[in-house]
């Protein structure tokens, strides 16, 4: 079976400018979304506690708001409904550090008039764990930039490194702006998940950046528009087919994996979809609007061979010179 | 040709290695290491507590303070005004004779900081060093006194291990309800800090109108009554033991009241001390208190030898329980708080084996389809690829020990669809070299060869955010970078090596076959 022909040629970069132009759109919403409304923590970084309640029949969200609104620590809770109608999460935006007697256990207590229920999972984050977390979290997120930049510069050229970072920003954003416009809590797993996005994103580039340097070594074509659009088009199967199976993968995750980690999969969800469609349209064209010269990479590639070249050549003398 | 090339032989081995290793963890063997799995998938309460270790410094000043006061007594030496502050203790030195004395005593004590005024008020503290050396002993003391009480608690495998300086992180697996989690937080937490304390006779009628400042400057403090806060006692501020010369303690029947009570036994240091002190304060009232309330305060009416007593209170049978593991494990040399709590119950922790499970294999049974469909027997090739590289990602965890968590599960389903990704590659590489006309020998081995530089690429450049993830990922997300970096490490192997030695094996009969539609998909 095949998807794509594999002896044919798309026109990638031909129409990239709509391309850039409909990303562009949606980094700009995603930037919006994420400056108004702003990224929904969850208590992993700002702190606070999480109570999973399921009851014996639908739980009575009404009477439990009533109950928690008339205790003062508890005002803030806020309920909500957890994939079944029995089950709810109670979030409330503060922490105790007293091991004896907790607000689980106080949660525990005011709830008996609702009904029999069971305690499922109680998460409480303290202030000073919340900020080292989020600390700890931006730093991964950095360090994980600044290390493909170094890699990639070191195996590709700095304007791969550039390009496949500016994908990279393209694709986080995005998923950012969907977690912001889904509402998802943004908890340990979500930063994962956004690692991950990172890596199979930079992943899905790197294979069609080396079809291009590929390209560029041994195409007769001068041309970069042509052979990045040969590239692109030659690993055009491999790049939908992988992306398929992991998506798949991820969905069935999604679908049957339980509402624990639905965030963490619609995340990945999104960043799959984002990340192929940016490895495929938006990748290779950086490296177009970067001026990427196959003269000059040719160039710099031919001086590299003649150097090992008359390396090779002086060690041989030398070799023989000792013998 | 080979149907044995060393690639097979290798893929042979990983596949045996993975597959032994694996079992103990798949059956739940009882032998064999087998992976754990996680506190979110088993059930249980996962917390990361903090050690107030500036408290131990106090605790520390206030022993120090106790054995000036002790050997003062004992060589009737006289001191005056000895006070506790919080972090030195002072006194006055009346007979200037006995410097030499004191000075001697003093210098048996580790870590002090002496100030000596000419009109002989001494002032001391810890070094900044000593302070540094009580903190981390503090903190290594808490974990062993948690780690014992929760041995007598009687849970399953309690894990208790120092994080940082001053952080502690408490694993309990087998927790099944809130109410048992109540409890063992319960006593943890207790710091279990028992002192014998002198009743000071002579000021005592004043304690309803002295402020806790003025008791302080009589050298004294005031102390609730356990249960009972209206009634108050005024004690000498400078304890006669503690609790660290306690070592047995056991529940047991008041005869009267039956109520549970708890009777602790001296060390005989501790017994000797507490002898010395009924003897020679016959008629005084002896105020026995625990983290700062008098649970009962009898008179004295003969000297006590054999150092043994009891604390009375309305105990529940539970209280006195926990009471009575915490003064047998030692107090908590300082108060612990908790930083962040993580607790799943049973149930919970089931359904998610469950979901992730059936997720795992709807992914795995997708893939595998897939793959065949789309590229014929090319893609039983990356299936059997795919399985063992599964294999391996278990047997490796169980051979370290890791922990299967949520996150894990999650991970070791991703790989399952990024793991076919490096024979998708070659896969691709073959069929286009195919369709330009090579021979099939030439094909699958220049399609290897090709497809080489990109497969290592782009598995360094993930497995460099595994890393990442997995360096300031805490918990459960460590996990999942385990998995993810097992998962690609061995598809490197299974992908690249086995795969090709599978094709090396079968050269021949591909050969002899010629159906490029059967092997490779494609016409």
């Amino acid at each position: 079976m095949e998807i794509f022909k594999s002896d044919k040629t798309y026109d990638f970069m031909g129409r990239r400018l709509p391309f850039l132009g409909f990303s562009a759109i949606l980094v700009i919403a995603s930037f919006v979304l994420l400056f108004t409304k702003g990224l929904n923590l969850g208590i992993d970084f700002s702190g606070g506690t999480l109570i999973q309640v399921q009851y014996t029949k639908p739980a009575p969200i009404n009477d439990i708001r009533d109950i928690l609104s008339k205790n003062s620590a508890f005002e803030k809770g806020v309920v909500t409904k957890f994939g079944s109608d029995e089950e709810i999460i109670i979030k409330i935006p503060t922490s105790s550090t007293s091991l004896g007697k907790d607000i689980g256990d106080e949660v525990r207590e005011i709830l008996k008039p609702t009904g029999e229920y069971e305690i499922r999972r109680v998460d409480m984050v303290g202030p000073k764990v919340g900020n080292a977390l989020q600390e700890k979290g931006l730093m991964a997120l950095s360090l994980a930039l600044v290390m493909i930049l170094i890699y990639v510069s070191f195996r590709f050229e700095w304007r791969f490194a550039i390009a496949s970072i500016l994908a990279l920003i393209h694709d986080v954003s995005i998923a950012l702006g969907a977690i912001v416009l889904f509402n998802i809590d943004v908890n340990l797993d979500i930063l994962a998940a956004i690692l991950t996005i990172l890596g199979y994103s930079l992943n899905d580039t790197i294979i069609v950046f080396d079809r291009i340097r590929e390209g560029v070594k041994t195409s007769k074509e001068n041309h970069l528009d042509i052979v990045v659009n040969e590239s692109v088009s030659k690993t055009l199967s491999r790049t939908t087919l992988t992306s398929l199976t992991t998506f798949f993968v991820v969905l069935t995750l999604y679908l049957f994996g339980g509402e624990i980690i639905n965030g963490f999969s619609f995340t990945l969800l999104v960043g799959i979809i984002v990340g192929t469609y940016s490895s495929i349209f938006i990748a290779a064209s950086f490296l177009v609007q970067l001026n990427f010269s196959i003269e000059n990479y040719r160039n710099a590639e031919a001086e590299k061979e003649k150097r090992q070249k008359e390396k090779d050549r002086i060690r041989s003398q030398f070799e023989q010179g000792m013998v | 040709m080979h149907f044995f090339n060393y690639r097979l032989v290798i893929f042979s081995l990983v596949t045996i290695f993975g597959i032994v290793f694996s079992i103990p963890s798949f059956l739940q063997t009882d032998d064999g290491k087998k992976i754990s799995l996680g506190l979110d998938l088993q059930g249980g309460l996962h917390m990361l507590l903090g050690v107030k270790t500036q408290k131990a410094v106090e605790g520390k000043i206030k022993s120090i303070a106790a054995t000036v006061k002790y050997f003062s007594d004992k060589e009737s030496i006289l001191i005056e005004d000895i006070k506790i502050e919080k972090d030195y203790m002072s006194f006055i030195l009346l007979d200037s004779d006995e410097v030499l004395k004191i000075d001697e005593m003093l210098a048996e004590i580790k870590g002090l900081d002496i100030n000596k005024s000419a009109d002989l008020i001494y002032t001391i503290k810890l070094t900044p060093v000593e302070i540094d050396i009580v903190k981390d002993m503090a903190v290594g003391q808490a974990v062993e006194t948690i780690r014992n009480r929760l041995d007598q608690f009687g849970l399953a495998e309690p894990s208790v291990t120092r994080q940082g300086k001053t952080d502690i992180v408490v694993e309990l697996p087998g927790i099944k309800t809130p109410q048992e989690e109540q409890h063992a937080r319960e006593l943890i937490a207790k710091p279990a800090n028992l002192e014998l304390m002198e009743v000071d006779e002579l000021k005592s009628d004043q304690v309803y109108t002295l402020t806790d400042e003025e008791a302080k400057e009589l050298g004294d403090i005031i102390l609730e009554e356990t249960g009972n806060p209206q009634v108050k006692y005024l004690v000498k501020q400078i304890p006669i033991l503690t609790g660290t010369e306690v070592v047995d303690a056991k529940v047991a029947f008041d005869q009267q009241t039956n109520q549970p009570i708890i009777n602790f036994t001296l060390s005989s240091f501790g017994a000797k001390v507490f002898g010395d002190f009924t003897a020679k304060s016959v008629g005084k009232r002896l105020a026995v208190v625990l983290d700062g309330k008098v649970f009962s305060a009898p008179s004295i009416r003969e000297r006590i030898g054999g150092g043994s007593g009891q604390i009375s209170g309305n105990f529940t049978v539970n209280e006195a329980g926990n009471v009575a593991i915490a003064l047998r494990s030692g107090a908590l040399p300082a108060p612990i708080v908790m930083l962040e709590k993580r607790s799943v119950g049973p149930s919970l922790g089931a359904d998610s084996i469950k979901a992730s499970m059936i997720a795992l294999i709807a992914g795995f049974v997708l893939v595998v389809v897939f793959m065949i469909v789309y590229y014929g027997i090319a893609g039983i090739v990356a299936n059997i690829a795919l399985i063992t590289n599964i294999f391996i990602i278990i047997a490796i965890m169980a051979m370290f020990g890791a922990t299967l968590t949520l996150p894990g599960m999650a991970g070791i389903v991703l790989t399952v669809g990024m793991a076919v990704d490096a024979n998708v590659i070659i896969s691709e590489r073959i069929r286009e070299l195919l369709k330009e006309g090579k021979s099939i020998h030439k094909a699958i081995e220049d399609g290897y060869k090709n497809a080489m530089s990109a497969i290592l690429d782009a598995n360094i450049t993930t497995l460099l955010v595994a890393v990442i993830l997995y360096a300031y990922g805490t918990g459960p997300i460590k996990g999942f970078a385990i998995t993810i970096s097992i998962g690609i490490l061995a598809s490197m192997i299974t992908a690249i090596l086995g795969t090709h030695g599978i094709y090396e094996a079968l050269m021949p009969k591909i050969m002899r076959d010629k159906n490029l539609k059967k092997w490779f998909g494609v016409k």
